[in-house]
């Protein structure tokens, strides 16, 4: 196990170097400019000395070796000084991976948006997860009924409705017509007692549920899916031969077996919310990661954005390792060797 | 994992419960409101709300270009003068306005003296001085910079601190216009005793003075997270007394402008919702919920189309395409004033105000829309749609129309490639301007260019609004502050863009006429008012009697204002919080 997990790391670097530099190249070839945002008040020559300032004229190669190293070498250094205390060479002459929009270092912005992602996106996903287990068991479970009807037909509502629309449908109901909820979400508000507790739970109550919504559609399926392939293999029938009572072959034969899958799925979504729900985040202002790519593509902040997406990357490799794992770890019939 | 799962519960079920408790809250709130309006006045609501939904990147307008750095940081930054909503100029940090009358500027027309306002502190307790001002200049000219607004002091050669509170501008040029360096948001005055360290290239890693910057005006800064939010206090300095009315400001960014006009005017969650870009018709049904109304500043902002005056035809490679090349290059027919003109006629610009920007936009046939003394009439008949005509031009020209109804001559046809940035309004004008072309015989190809790549000025692209690989395009263009005359030089003859030049130069429609060159280098000897006034108009005339470039929409910023907020006046030449200080409930 040991061996194999060693194995799959070190396979991960070389991984991981093609796909910087495929993001690099990617968004160097891409005809985007972060002076093309500006007002056209700003003259060419102004704009060719910007572009200076920022380093966009060196070439390409440069740039890309000077980011391996702010990424690889400035910022976990860094990171270490400022968690420690520690100083650990010549560190305020250390150049850092920094926003063109901002000119502030990338990974304090990320820094400082990870809580509103984590809190709305990644609620969320729990709650659609909550939501989305017992539907797809009792729908596979009483195949046809009346609950897996409804079932099926509010998943498909939600797999195919985005939540752009769903986002705007619900702030027009219970913000504009109904004035319960508030539409915008205020990320400087701090939760101190019961009252602004309140507070932060009605301003997360519609971007949570708008996601919710939507991840809980699809992982139902899947579950209902996974729970019908079960319930009419050999082990189960054996079950009932012996006379187990309904629940505990569902709950001990069936639910475990068929989670299986859904554990490995749920595991492979969980960088989606670091990646943030982008749509969700601008509807709703919640101003997370998903918000900072986007600013950060239509501005052409290209550090900002190679930063923000290889960290995605990061995350998926590693989500894809911790899957084979737990799928290895619930399936005893699967080693790694 | 059993505590996570049961903790996730009750939140959602507290979601749940949130939903639905939603209108017994709401009561309460109504009722409170009540009360606190009987209890006592002076307990109101002290907090201002801006929406923004272009959230601003920093505070420091030298290093970014766009309107919402310069408005978001306006509230604590000052110029030495601003614009009002007429576009003319109002003392600030300065006591008044030097000019020829006051012996502020000089007979020479080659410097101008500030007298600074003696009883301005800067928010941390300590005098504004003349040395503030010498730095900002030094601090935007410093050659590791990259500067924004570097255009601002074009010209100059020194910036003196004569005394404490008087500073000397110095020009290398004659410039009867002595007033773009910090005059108007774009401009303003920093701190010396911030900013100190962050010289030339030092001025990217100073993030903490660039987020927070120490200003005069009536904010001061709490906390800044870019692109997101930012907080302020009332500066206790401030030099008004008992100014400004606000105890708190947020600033909020993120979203889209359909929505944020909604969260004032619709819900009235915030006060003031700014550059609201949206349907006429959305707009209308937002306001009858009557929580809010919408203004519009009107400023020198004007969309127009740009003709191609060289040869565009992408068979004769990047050495010759779209380029001047002393005149020998002409476009095969829009080098023909008769049918720039005609494609002018045809179009019917109240049309494409009605459908793209309703009570946001006016028909508009000149290049210098305002203010009012800078206005020519001569091109007015553009405002008319006249079929007719354009087509007896054509007609009188020798432009026959073929088969398919589109005109020719001697083998060439009347056959346009139209460009535009990707923006839904604009992709609406341009459908209905090929409609109106058709009916003069004119075909037209539509073609538009993702705003970023099309505005950018990546040399290896081939569809910069520069590079102008089209027959016409159409955009939007303006002036800072109320005077044109730099705006205006951007048509003379050596600012055509050109390989040579790295494709960087303003004179888009390859004009070349030695008349305007010369009007525009004596426009910056004219001093007199009604002399500058008319020698304006003329250089305006030059441009759109010519149609090199062909007006379509004056177009106005468009915010929207709550009902609970009192004191707004919305001004297109600065920025719109320009009066912040005077806003109250």
């Amino acid at each position: 196990m040991l061996k194999y997990l060693s194995r799959r790391l070190l396979f991960a670097i070389p991984t991981l170097l093609a796909i910087s530099f495929v993001l690099f190249a990617l968004l160097d070839l891409a005809p985007n400019d972060p002076t093309g945002d500006l007002p056209l008040t700003i003259p060419p020559e102004v704009r060719e000395e910007i572009r200076e300032s920022l380093g966009l004229n060196e070439p390409f190669h440069i740039r890309y070796l000077k980011w391996l190293e702010q990424f690889f070498i400035n910022e976990p250094l860094n990171f270490i000084e400022q968690t420690t205390g520690l100083t650990i060479g010549d560190s305020s002459s250390r150049f850092r991976v920094r926003s063109w929009l901002t000119r502030s270092p990338v990974v304090d912005l990320i820094i400082e948006r990870l809580p509103q992602t984590l809190w709305v996106v990644g609620l969320s996903y729990v709650v659609g997860i909550l939501i989305a287990l017992p539907i797809g068991v009792i729908s596979a479970y009483k195949q046809y009924s009346w609950f897996d009807q409804i079932g099926t037909f509010v998943s498909m509502i939600g797999f195919s409705v985005p939540t752009f629309f769903t986002g705007v449908v619900a702030i027009v109901i219970f913000s504009a017509w109904l004035g319960w909820l508030p539409s915008i979400y205020d990320t400087t508000h701090q939760v101190t007692d019961l009252p602004s507790f309140w507070t932060q739970v009605k301003q997360m109550a519609m971007p949570v549920m708008v996601l919710a919504f939507y991840n809980a559609a699809q992982l139902s399926r899947f579950m209902r899916a996974s729970v019908l392939e079960n319930i009419n293999l050999d082990y189960v029938r054996t079950a009932r031969a012996k006379g187990l009572r309904d629940r505990a072959i569902l709950v001990g034969h069936i639910l475990r077996n068929s989670l299986i899958p859904v554990v490995t799925m749920i595991a492979l979504g969980v960088p989606t919310i670091f990646s943030g729900a982008i749509v969700t985040e601008q509807i709703f202002r919640v101003n997370g990661l998903g918000q900072l790519l986007i600013v950060a593509i239509q501005g052409g902040d290209i550090p900002l954005v190679q930063t923000l997406t290889f960290i995605f990357a990061i995350l998926i490799v590693l989500f894809n390792l911790v899957a084979d794992i737990l799928y290895g770890i619930l399936d005893p019939r699967i080693r790694y060797s | 994992m059993k505590n996570c799962a049961l903790l996730a519960t009750i939140v959602f079920l507290s979601l749940i419960v949130g939903a639905c408790s939603g209108p017994t809250d709401e009561q309460q709130s109504i009722d409170t409101e009540e009360q606190s309006t009987d209890v006592a006045m002076e307990n109101v609501d002290t907090h201002l709300k801006l929406l923004y939904w272009q959230a601003p990147s920093t505070l420091n307008p030298y290093l970014s270009g766009g309107t919402k750095e310069i408005e978001a940081s306006s509230l604590v930054l000052e110029p030495l003068a601003n614009y009002d909503e007429e576009a003319v100029m109002i003392p600030t940090l300065a006591e008044k306005i030097p000019t020829l009358e006051n012996g502020g500027f000089s007979e020479d027309l080659k410097s101008i003296t500030w007298k600074l306002r003696k009883d301005v502190l800067w928010s941390d307790g300590s005098p504004f001085t003349a040395v503030d001002v010498v730095f900002t200049w030094l601090y935007c000219t410093h050659e590791e910079m990259g500067c924004y607004r570097l255009n601002n002091f074009t010209d100059v050669v020194e910036v003196v601190a004569v005394d404490s509170h008087t500073v000397r501008i110095e020009f290398s040029k004659v410039s009867a216009h002595p007033y773009f360096p910090f005059v108007g948001s774009l401009v303003p005055i920093l701190q010396k005793k911030q900013f100190e360290e962050c010289l030339g290239s030092r001025a990217q890693e100073c993030n903490e003075q660039n987020f927070a910057p120490i200003g005069t005006g009536p904010f001061q800064v709490t906390d800044f997270r870019a692109n997101d939010v930012i907080q302020y206090v009332a500066n206790e300095n401030y030099r008004e007394e008992g100014k400004p009315f606000f105890k708190e400001v947020t600033l909020k960014g993120g979203g889209a402008a359909a929505s944020a006009a909604r969260a004032v005017v619709e819900t009235g969650e915030y006060d003031f919702a700014w550059n609201l870009q949206v349907e006429p018709e959305i707009l209308d049904s937002m306001a009858e919920a009557d929580r809010g109304k919408v203004l519009y500043g009107v400023g020198s902002q004007v969309e127009r189309i740009i003709v191609n005056l060289t040869n565009e035809d992408p068979s004769l490679g990047p050495d010759r395409r779209s380029q001047y090349l002393d005149g020998t290059n002409p476009h095969p027919f829009l080098s023909e004033f008769a049918v720039r003109r005609a494609l002018s006629l045809a179009i019917d610009r109240s049309i494409l105000v009605e459908t793209g920007y309703g009570r946001a936009g006016e028909p508009e046939c000149n290049i210098v829309p305002a203010p009012d003394y800078y206005v020519s009439d001569s091109n007015d008949e553009c405002k008319v749609q006249n079929t007719e005509e354009a087509n007896r031009l054509l007609d009188e020209a020798g432009w026959v129309p073929g088969s398919d109804g589109i005109r020719a001559k001697g083998g060439v046809r009347l056959s346009i490639l139209y460009q535009t940035s990707t923006n839904s309004v604009r992709q609406g004008n341009q459908a209905l301007v090929k409609q109106m072309w058709e009916q003069i015989g004119v075909e037209t190809e539509l073609r538009n260019i993702d705003g970023a790549v099309f505005f950018g000025s990546d040399v290896a692209s081939p569809d910069t609004y520069q590079k102008f690989f089209a027959d016409v395009q159409m955009y939007t263009n303006s002036f800072d502050g109320e005077d044109p005359s730099q705006y205006l030089r951007g048509w003379i003859c050596s600012e055509m863009p050109s390989p040579d030049n790295n494709w960087a130069g303003t004179n888009i429609p390859r004009a070349c006429s030695e008349e305007f060159d010369v009007l525009v280098d004596h426009l910056s000897s004219v001093t007199d008012k009604t002399e500058r006034a008319d020698v304006i108009k003329r250089l305006n005339d030059m441009v759109v009697l010519n149609y090199w470039v062909i007006p379509l929409v004056h177009r106005a910023r468009v915010s929207a204002v709550s009902n609970k907020l009192k004191g707004v006046t919305i001004n297109g030449w600065d920025s719109e919080l320009w009066k912040a200080e005077d806003w109250h409930r």
